[in-house]
């Protein structure tokens, strides 16, 4: 059956020139299985990105010739994986922008990499009565460890709101920032409805006041070129799992005055420099933050999911993702009853919708039952989904291994869900 | 739609997900609990009204997916006129009828109508969905009065 997207996506035409993505997909074994005994269609990179063989191999090739500790051997592999994990480090410093080697610090991801900076930075430097600006886009990992530091000193967290159309109300956030802000943390990026905030403005007007700002990059570093000293963001996390890479690793970017200031998150070995019974001086950063011994294959691994994507290169990959938006955007809102919830200007490729008198759950699960991956709840972002009044949606999250076939098959499944429901 | 699909929603779910019997509040109800799957967001009250250990009158309020919102009306349907004993083991039997291994010797008679949810056996993330119900029915009978909560 030829459906009226199907007829859309035939006159864009083919992929941007240089991105093919069936040689892409190529490279991602586990998009060629079958689930329910459908092909899979993979609409949750939000979650998690799926991983290239390149990411598997690495990984791979550190346990089998590679692995040790690191920093403390003095044998040939303890050399081989203080090498690795530093040139992972190296490679993350290029791939963000930073200035310096020692603003990298290696976390489990995202969530810990915003822990982190509320319980060091946030538990020295808030006072009673001090405010901490957050928005009302944020994922539950940057509200909740800033409402625990809150609680610890007393301080108070104050929300950006956001329009109708899921975008930050810049006038109210420029209301927000007065003399008792401490710190601003927002998200670069939404993973509910993908929404891109203007991070730069968002810096500046923090920095004309002397706030310094987070950005929350998980959402936003998968998709577009990051460069932390051109936003000039004092903190910055992301998770390498979203960004292709594997479970368990992420990065703090902080700036390196920053970092040198704030005491450590965690004790342990490896982030001291001496220790006594009586007294223990610390590493510099970003040894000082990372206590204990670290996710070696994981660093090992992210570096391998860097060089697949600057391979493939940023303006091809935010060309072909950007097609696959508008595209999706389109079939999407040609299906009857469904209301799609952001339409910012600037979006990654995240689509979130409701359907007329279908729970999200049951969409979920009559589109898994066509072999089609999506996240339905409410994304680890309740206050967003409280703020345009659902209790729940359905989450489309692209990413640049899906093609346009699957976003067809995506409305036409949908279909059937209100087939069933009506 | 699927073979799996279609013992899952099954016409009679669908009809009381669309048309939820004993869809009121209760005024004078004895017990009246919430419960919460905190994971879907799905939100819903029960209301009992007892007599000599015995349901006079059960009801229910709430927002949900299908499997949640069909389970309560089917639920309220079934147990009014049961004793709290034969809720209890109404409970045990619809729970094992969802997640137990099939051996062959259960029976799940007594479930009557209720038997149209054996298709979530096969969609074991949906479990919870038809459990809530019954789980918040047995918090409000057992009068502990608490929020249910499925995580």
């Amino acid at each position: 059956m030829r459906t009226a997207t199907d007829i859309s996506h035939s006159r864009r035409g083919g992929t941007p020139a240089g991105f093919d993505v069936g040689r892409v997909r190529e490279q991602f074994p586990i998009l060629g299985q079958t689930v329910r005994g459908k092909p899979l269609v993979y609409l949750d990179s939000a979650g998690t990105a799926q991983k290239p063989q390149a990411v598997i191999d690495a990984i791979c090739r550190f346990y089998s010739s590679d692995c040790s500790n690191i920093h403390r051997g003095v044998h040939q592999l303890a050399e081989r994986a203080t090498r690795a994990y530093e040139e992972a480090r190296l490679k993350v410093q290029r791939f963000l922008g930073a200035r310096e080697l020692r603003e990298i610090v290696f976390v489990r991801g995202a969530t810990e990499a915003i822990n982190l900076v509320a319980q060091s930075y946030g538990a020295e430097h808030f006072r009673p009565g001090d405010e901490i600006v957050v928005s009302a886009l944020e994922h539950h990992s940057n509200i909740v460890p800033w409402q625990m530091v809150c609680r610890q000193k007393g301080s108070v967290l104050r929300v950006v709101p956001v329009d109708d159309e899921g975008q930050l109300v810049l006038d109210d956030y420029e209301r927000l920032l007065g003399p008792r802000t401490r710190l601003v943390a927002v998200t670069h990026a939404s993973n509910v409805l993908g929404t891109v905030t203007p991070a730069r403005e968002l810096v500046d007007l923090a920095h004309e006041r002397g706030v310094p700002v987070l950005l929350d990059g998980a959402q936003a570093a998968p998709h577009r070129p990051v460069d932390v000293a051109e936003l000039d963001c004092d903190f910055y996390a992301f998770s390498g799992h979203k960004l292709y890479g594997p479970n368990g690793i992420g990065v703090l970017y902080g700036k390196a005055e920053l970092l040198e200031s704030m005491r450590p998150y965690q004790g342990g070995g490896g982030m001291i420099r001496s220790v006594t019974f009586d007294e223990t001086t610390y590493d510099r950063p970003p040894g000082k933050f990372e206590a204990g011994t670290p996710h070696i294959a994981g660093a090992v691994g992210l570096a391998a999911a860097i060089d697949f994507v600057e391979e493939l290169r940023w303006e091809p990959i935010a060309e072909y993702e950007h097609e696959l938006l508008s595209h999706a955007t389109d079939a999407l809102s040609a299906v009857p009853g469904l209301r799609l919830l952001g339409t910012a200007a600037d979006k990654v490729a995240i689509l979130s919708f409701v359907l007329d008198g279908v729970h999200p759950h049951d969409v979920g699960t009559i589109l898994d039952a066509q072999g089609i991956a999506t996240r339905t709840g409410h994304h680890c972002a309740q206050p967003l989904a409280e703020r345009f009044g659902v209790p729940a949606t359905s989450r489309v999250s692209l990413a640049f291994y899906n093609t346009h076939e699957e976003i067809d098959s995506l409305a036409r499944a949908l279909k059937t869900v209100s087939e069933v429901f009506h | 739609m699927n073979g799996n699909l279609r013992d899952l929603y099954q016409e009679v779910i669908l009809d009381h997900q669309r048309n939820p019997r004993n869809f009121r509040v209760i005024p004078q109800a004895d017990r009246a609990t919430d419960g919460h799957n905190p994971l879907c967001g799905d939100k819903l009250t029960i209301y009992v009204k007892l007599a000599d250990h015995v349901v006079r009158d059960v009801s229910f309020q709430g927002v949900g997916c299908a499997i949640s919102m069909a389970s309560a009306s089917l639920m309220t349907e079934h147990l009014k006129g049961k004793s709290i004993d034969e809720i209890e083991d109404l409970f045990d039997s619809f729970h094992a009828m969802l997640t137990a291994e099939m051996n062959g010797v259960q029976d799940f008679d007594s479930l009557g109508k209720l038997r149209v949810f054996e298709g979530v056996r096969q969609f074991p993330v949906r479990v919870k969905c038809a459990t809530l119900p019954w789980h918040t029915l047995r918090a409000a009978v057992e009068g502990s009065g608490k929020t249910v909560s499925t995580e």
